[in-house]
């Protein structure tokens, strides 16, 4: 007998939409400089989220990191003593694939692949090298047509749209800066946070040392060591776990056409990168809209990335980014607190991990920067790169 | 100094360079130009492309000023700028490079205060066949 049409047809549609749950979270502490090396902080990181959500290690199935991640995963499943392994997946370009490993998770296990899914961020970018100088790897294309002019590191990348976005659209500096002092007010309140006991203030900000023009000190992410994980499991498994679930509403990656990666210059309209792209499915697969949002996690390697993706994201018109930072809305009983650990910026520069941990915070009730009854928030992944993003709900 | 690491695409753009001229690879049958060069035409999936002359003047489309850290060689001439060109033949087509007062020209010999977006710029090349940008009207 045919399966009724109308529940085929709820499940091609529906997809993954709250059919898992991120059960557990786990973390090392986090510092400029950590002794352990990255695959003791995985191990370590990975443990304590097995243990928040009270799974054993044997019941793992499923593993999902991103690249430039130098712990693989034979080697977590063989120090952690995981089960057999019927799924695992690499996602690329590095930060932008932070909401792509809880994703992809959710898809296995949504279609029946695996039971129990752990992602994890290992990363000593605080005490390790600089990517951006090795330049014995760095020059592929489409390297050959920016760094021999001196166009160096990620950070000179993004000022550069950061300066055409101030062009078209009256960007400011104080628009930034809004957006690195509702950071580091959370992480002021964040006792994990490597900037806890560093308030920021205005003239600090403006008197600050340049990085590349128009972006300075504070525009720019911290330098750390640290590693997160989380656990995904079905929704229905989720609910017999230790802690409150926060399910996966809608997720979503996105590689524009003709996109080009951090230099997006070559493409047609270089200020709508990824997020627009993401934004577009995650959306339409979701059963809310951005007014509905209460708290977000956006990636923040950059305070810029923030007005691109307010509006690639939807929670304002294209060019109103810089604006809608005005009169506090990105702070605690704002229109959309973000970041409220600290975020890339203040918190900890774990490639965007800490901000999915945070957003099941938010959605546990126990954030350290809590939004009253927060039920849904959006956490994204490197904007300017090939990106991905979570709608998650309580 | 990085010199471009040069793939099996882009080789034809740094030989010309190399000769003095600036060409950007165009679709033999669609006439499309793309940039970075690649295999394939995007538009119409030709395998046929040709490197077209273009007039080599653009205008400035943003710029931004790095300061160290930076490597060594660079960390030397900080503060510097980098700007992007569009290039007025094919406005779509933005090459990365410098603002420089002449040809061979270092890239911090022209003041990032008087750099404006929008400003008219002409390529010139390096005696080590880079591109490089002055301004049409010093
Ligand atoms: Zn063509």
């Amino acid at each position: 007998m045919a399966v009724a049409p109308d529940t085929a047809g709820i499940r091609g549609v529906t997809g993954i939409k709250d059919a898992t749950a991120i059960a557990g979270i786990g973390q090392t502490s986090f510092a400029r400089q950590l002794t352990e090396n990255e695959r003791t902080l995985a191990c370590r990181a990975i443990l304590a989220a097995l243990d928040d959500a009270g799974i054993a290690p044997a019941e793992v199935d499923a593993l999902a990191s991103y690249t430039m991640e130098e712990t693989d995963e034979v080697e977590v499943a063989k120090a952690l003593g995981l089960g057999d392994l019927t799924f695992f997946s690499k996602v690329g370009y590095g930060g932008g694939g932070s909401c792509a490993t809880v994703a992809h998770l959710a898809a296995a296990i949504a279609t029946g692949q695996a039971t129990v899914g752990v992602a994890w961020r290992s990363r000593k970018r605080g005490s390790g090298p600089r990517p951006w100088r090795n330049t014995s790897v760095q020059l592929p294309t489409p390297a050959q047509w920016t760094r021999p002019f001196g166009l160096l590191r990620p950070s000179d990348e993004i000022a550069m749209l950061t300066r055409r976005h101030m062009h078209e659209y009256g960007t400011t500096r104080d628009h930034l800066f809004n957006v690195a002092l509702a950071c580091r007010n959370r992480a002021n309140q964040n006792p994990d946070a490597i900037m806890y006991d560093r308030p920021l203030t205005r003239e600090m900000y403006m008197t600050s040392r340049w990085i590349s023009e128009p972006l300075c000190l504070f525009d720019n992410c911290l330098e750390t060591d640290g590693a997160l994980a989380c656990v995904v499991v079905s929704a229905e498994r989720a609910r017999d776990c230790r802690r409150t679930p926060v399910y996966i509403h809608s997720a979503a990656q996105g590689l524009p056409a003709q996109h080009h990666g951090m230099v997006n210059y070559w493409n047609d309209d270089p200020l709508t990168g990824p997020a627009w792209t993401a934004a577009r499915h995650l959306w339409k697969h979701a059963d809310f809209t951005p007014d509905d949002v209460q708290v977000a996690q956006l990636y923040d390697a950059f305070t810029a990335l923030i007005p691109l993706s307010l509006e690639g994201y939807g929670f304002c018109g294209r060019g109103e980014g810089g604006a809608f930072t005005e009169g506090g809305a990105l702070e605690s009983g704002g229109r959309l607190p973000i970041n409220t650990g600290g975020g890339g910026l203040s918190e900890a520069y774990v490639h965007g991990f800490n901000l999915i941990t945070e957003g099941v915070r938010q959605l546990r009730g126990t954030s350290t920067a809590q939004v009253p009854g927060a039920a849904t928030c959006l956490v994204t992944a490197g904007e300017g790169v090939p990106t991905s993003a979570l709608l998650l709900r309580s | 100094m990085l010199t471009p690491v040069v793939d099996e695409d882009g080789a034809p753009f740094w030989g010309y360079a190399a000769q003095g001229e600036l060409r950007v690879q165009t679709c033999a049958d669609c006439a499309e130009p793309r940039f970075p060069p690649r295999p394939c035409c995007p538009h119409c999936q030709s395998f046929a492309s040709e490197w077209r002359a273009v007039s080599g003047r653009g205008r400035v489309w943003s710029f931004v000023v790095p300061h160290p850290p930076l490597l060594p060689d660079y960390a030397e001439l900080a503060p510097y700028n980098v700007i992007v060109v569009e290039l007025a033949d094919a406005p779509r087509i933005r090459l990365v490079g410098n603002l420089v007062t002449g040809p061979d020209a270092p890239l911090n010999s022209f003041p990032p205060e008087r750099i404006r977006i929008g400003a008219r710029v002409q390529v010139v090349f390096s005696s080590a066949g880079l591109p490089q940008w002055i301004l049409e009207r010093p």
